[in-house]
């Protein structure tokens, strides 16, 4: 794809917004949460690499939305609205959750915080009605993910399995 | 105010020489283990975005061998001991005699179990030495070793940092084996404490914690 511009970079706990043919990227999710809100007609996309499931884990009264799946869904589907994307239209994709560690003799829930994250972004999804269309969700392997607004194919990329769309 | 803003130089010089004693005794503990000459560099303390600490070992999507434990007890946080791929496989060489070994998905189990073993001697000396000089009760959870991407196996260990804030106090010693090719740094310990216990630690060297 020789019009691709570049490919934008998200962080741990960031999100941002992309325009056909740019690409968004995250790498190394484990247990966070890449989501990504997109409008294939409008060729637009936003992805959040969200972190823990829920501000109220937040010790600091001022919270990185972009961090927590309970803030981070609602304002990336508001900034894919403000850069022209349509409520009525938006699909949504997700990847990452994985429970990398076992240690069965931790007491913490800590080492669950995968698949809590992704309930959680399941379910801020369901409260703002953006219908899921594919996730590659839980498993022990890190992924790094690349989306495309012109196609609305996620690229997953993992160490063991290879590379894979949905 | 943050708990990052309350650190000090004196602070950061106990945090250095934390990982300093920590690291120095597992560096010796990995040269008796293989019977050979292990480097290791002053330790650093920095206080980082999340992004940073991926980019000292390469990148989020890099990919290491890193055993992983979890630290309870008085002052708990998490400690990763990480290696480059070619140099856990000279490790494993070392260890298992087979001088053709190769991290592949297939390897065998014994190799991985025996670079687990390593980490977890090596990450129980670093705790226990750091034990003794702060006479705190610390227990290492059950080491776990993971072969995947850098970014997937360190977010573990800033779960409990990431509610205080955006940036993490890493304190990272670096080793490297003698007559290595390339002298380049291949493996690394990170310590990477939760954030009450860097009081409870300054407080039991007897430093005021500027509460």
């Amino acid at each position: 794809m020789s019009e691709v511009a570049h490919v934008v970079k998200i962080g741990i706990a960031d999100m941002n917004v992309v325009k056909a043919p740019n690409l968004i990227r995250t790498c190394g999710l484990g247990s966070c949460v890449g989501v990504v809100v997109y409008d294939l007609g409008r060729e637009i996309a936003g992805m959040a690499h969200v972190m823990l499931p829920d501000s109220s884990l937040s010790k600091v009264d001022e919270v990185n939305v972009a961090k927590y799946a309970d803030t981070a869904v609602g304002a990336l589907i508001q900034r894919v609205i403000r850069a022209g994307g349509r409520t009525n239209f938006l699909k949504a994709k997700l990847a990452g959750g994985a429970q990398m560690f076992q240690f069965r003799s931790a007491s913490t829930d800590i080492m669950r915080i995968g698949p809590r994250n992704v309930e959680a972004v399941h379910e801020q999804l369901r409260r703002f009605n953006v219908p899921i269309v594919a996730e590659d969700v839980g498993g022990n392997s890190g992924r790094t993910i690349e989306f495309n607004p012109k196609t609305g194919m996620l690229l997953i990329r993992t160490v063991n399995q290879g590379v894979r769309e949905i | 105010m943050s708990y990052f803003d309350r650190m000090n130089a004196v602070h950061i010089d106990i945090l250095k020489e934390i990982g300093n004693i920590g690291a120095g005794h597992a560096a010796t503990a990995l040269s008796k283990l293989l019977n050979k000459k292990i480097e290791m560099t002053i330790p650093d303390v920095r206080i980082i975005s999340f992004d940073e600490m991926m980019d000292i070992v390469g990148g989020a999507d890099h990919v290491v061998a890193a055993v992983f434990l979890r630290i309870e007890g008085d002052a708990p946080g998490n400690m990763f001991f990480v290696l480059s791929l070619p140099q856990a496989e000279r490790f494993i060489q070392q260890m298992t005699g087979d001088a053709q070994f190769k991290l592949t998905s297939e390897c065998s189990e014994l190799s991985l179990s025996a670079l687990q073993e390593l980490g977890n001697i090596l990450a129980g000396s670093y705790l226990s030495s750091l034990s003794d000089f702060t006479k705190l009760n610390l227990y290492p959870s059950v080491p776990e070793l993971s072969i995947d991407m850098i970014g997937a196996i360190l977010s573990y260990g800033l779960i409990e940092v990431s509610r205080v804030g955006d940036c993490v106090i890493v304190i990272d010693t670096a080793i490297h084996e003698e007559q290595q090719p390339d002298d380049r740094v291949n493996g690394h310990f990170f310590l990477l404490l939760d954030p009450d216990s860097f009081n409870i630690i300054f407080r039991a060297l007897g430093v005021e914690s500027n509460e």
